[in-house]
Order: structure tokens, then C-alpha cells, then sequence
């Protein structure tokens, strides 16, 4: 292999990121110490807290920790564009969704239950 | 390389690239290549495992069960929710960075501490193995099964069971695999390489944290 293959940056740059993506974790879990959404009955804003840290923290790590910025764009769109396709599986499927559901509760008498039982933990 | 170079950014480089009748990934050995086709497979798989979770999590008529409470622990008295859970991350974005130090330090020819660091990785690993092994157990004691649950939709727990049973499947696969060739890379088998290898290893790696980010974010918090 010739020397001008492969990935060199430096140390700082790693060690930068890998602080950053504690704090984007820690972000992550705070919304759920806080029962961010749960306190006040809307979903809105913790679902927008959840994609904001969820996708941050992704695009950190596969831009530097994988090193994806810094390939040529014939590589990153071949990696990038067919995960873009399964965004239109999930459409599909959230587009589905309620009619599934309407079907189950007026035609097969699902009961509806807005929320689950209480969770009792077993002391071990 | 010189050709390449003429045109190395901007959409018409794609164009140029994957015509070029040669290698179409300039600049990756091949082995890196196809582990990013692989992970690109990956990505799919979870992708898939992901979309049915949402799907069968929005057609139910019944509640799902609230894993905020669902992976709460109980320490001196006070109930954290998803404390366990929280911990599993830090430890895998712990690992990630021990990870991205040893291919950094491969591609510097310091094979001592490459070798370190990657076993340090798979230790890690090792730990988050360890961890979903006592939340399973955990789970299961409650009466979560892949059939049902004492709390809500009997999907939960299928939906669990695969999706973090997948991930942790290969979690312990990267640990293996960490070790193989970090024992390689001591014993001298790619010396006369530019330690690509640990590249490669540490694709995997990362791709491995990288689907715990979104398991993270749409099974235990959303």
C-alpha cells in the first residue's frame, strides 16, 4: 500500500469529538431525567429533542470517527443515497399506520387502552 | 491519481469516478471498501428491524409500555429512569473513542499502542455485552417475553428481544473480532501494510455505536 492511502489526523481533533459526543449523549439522556414531554402531555418537543441529539451525534460519528468527510463523493453518496431509500419504506409504512389501527379497533373491537399498566419493578 | 485529481470534488468527480473503467473508490483499499458495502447491508437490516418496530408500535390499539419506567433502576432508595441504559451508552461512546485513538495510531506505525487501545475497545465492549445480559435477565424475571408483557402491547417485547438481541449479537461479534486482529496486528501479520486493517476493524466499531444512537433514541426514549 502507498503511504498517501489511508487516514491522518490529528490526536486533538479525536479527542475533541469524543468530548463532544459525551455531551450530545448526556443531552440525549436528559430528556428523559427531565420526563421531558411526559410532564406536560405533548409529545412535540421531546420527539424534535430526541432527532436533534440522535442525528447529531450519528453525523459526528460517521463524519470524523469513520472518516466519511474526508472521502471522495463518489463514496459517500454510494453510502449515503440507498439508506435515503428507506425513508420511503417508512413513509409508506407511517402512512398506513392509522388505517391498520382504525381497522382493528371498528371492524376486529381492539379496546383501546391510552396507557400502559404501571411498571412495578422486582427488588432482586 | 493526477486524472483523478483534475476533477476531485463536485458532483461531475462521481460521474468521473464511477467511469473511470479502474478502481471506482480512489484512495480506499479495497478491504475498507467492502466493509463499507457491508455496513451498507447492515444498515438496512437495522434499518428494517427499526421501521417494523414503528410500524407495529403505531397500529396497535393497545398502550405501549412506557420504557422510561420500563428500564428504571433502583439505587439507595431513589428509581432513576433508564439509568442502566444511560450507562450502556457511555460505555460504547467510551469505546469508541478508545477506538478511534487505536486506528489513529495504527496509521502512525505505533503498533503497541494500536494494539492497546484496541483491546481496551473490545473491553468495553465486552462490559456493554455484559450490562444487556443482566437487562435481559432483568426483563425476563419481570415476565417480559417475546408473546407478552405485564404492561401493555405484546409486541414490546418481540420488538425488544430482536432489535437489542441483533445489536448485542453484534456488539460480541466486534469483541471477537477486535481480538483476532489485534493479536494479528502484535504478532506482525500486516507490518509491512499501512495498518488499513485497523481501519477497517474500527468501521465496524463504530458502526456498532452508531446503531445503538438510533436504538437509543426511537426504543428507549422516544
Amino acid at each position: 500500500m502507498s503511504s498517501d492511502v489511508g487516514q491522518q489526523h490529528p490526536l486533538a481533533l479525536y479527542f475533541w469529538i469524543w468530548g463532544l459526543l459525551f455531551v450530545i449523549s448526556a443531552g440525549s439522556y436528559l430528556i428523559d431525567f427531565f420526563q421531558v414531554g411526559y410532564d406536560v402531555g405533548t409529545m412535540e418537543l421531546r420527539w424534535a429533542l430526541i432527532l436533534v441529539f440522535m442525528f447529531l451525534k450519528a453525523g459526528y460519528i460517521v463524519a470524523v470517527f469513520m472518516h466519511l468527510k474526508w472521502e471522495r463523493l463518489a463514496l459517500i453518496y454510494a453510502l449515503l443515497l440507498p439508506p435515503g431509500v428507506l425513508m420511503v419504506l417508512v413513509g409508506l409504512m407511517a402512512w398506513e399506520a392509522d388505517y391498520t389501527w382504525l381497522t382493528r379497533v371498528v371492524y376486529f373491537g381492539a379496546e383501546v387502552a391510552p396507557q400502559p399498566a404501571p411498571v412495578e419493578h422486582v427488588i432482586h | 491519481m493526477a486524472e483523478a485529481a483534475a476533477e476531485s470534488t463536485g458532483l461531475a468527480s462521481i460521474a468521473k469516478d464511477w467511469s473511470s473503467d479502474v478502481t471506482t473508490f480512489k484512495g480506499v483499499p479495497w478491504g475498507k471498501a467492502m466493509m463499507w458495502i457491508f455496513l451498507l447491508s447492515d444498515t438496512f437490516i437495522f434499518g428494517i428491524f427499526l421501521t417494523s418496530y414503528m410500524t407495529v408500535r403505531a397500529t396497535t390499539a393497545e398502550a405501549w409500555p412506557n420504557p422510561s419506567e420500563v428500564f428504571s433502576l433502583t439505587l439507595f432508595g431513589t428509581t432513576v429512569p433508564l439509568l442502566l441504559i444511560a450507562i450502556m451508552t457511555f460505555d460504547l461512546i467510551t469505546s469508541s473513542g478508545t477506538m478511534a485513538l487505536a486506528v489513529n495510531y495504527g496509521y502512525r506505525r505505533d503498533k503497541k499502542k494500536a494494539v492497546i487501545f484496541m483491546l481496551a475497545t473490545a473491553f468495553f465492549g465486552a462490559v456493554f455485552v455484559g450490562m444487556q445480559a443482566f437487562e435481559w435477565y432483568k426483563l425476563i424475571s419481570e415476565g417480559v417475553r417475546p408473546w407478552g408483557n405485564p404492561w401493555g402491547a405484546a409486541q414490546f417485547g418481540s420488538c425488544f428481544f430482536m432489535i437489542t438481541g441483533f445489536h448485542g449479537l453484534h456488539v460480541s461479534a466486534g469483541v471477537v473480532y477486535l481480538s483476532i486482529i489485534s493479536y494479528r496486528v502484535w504478532r506482525g501479520k500486516y507490518d509491512n501494510t499501512n495498518f488499513e486493517i485497523v481501519e477497517i476493524t474500527g468501521l465496524y466499531w463504530h458502526f456498532v455505536d452508531l446503531v445503538w444512537v438510533f436504538i437509543f433514541a426511537f426504543f428507549y426514549l422516544w
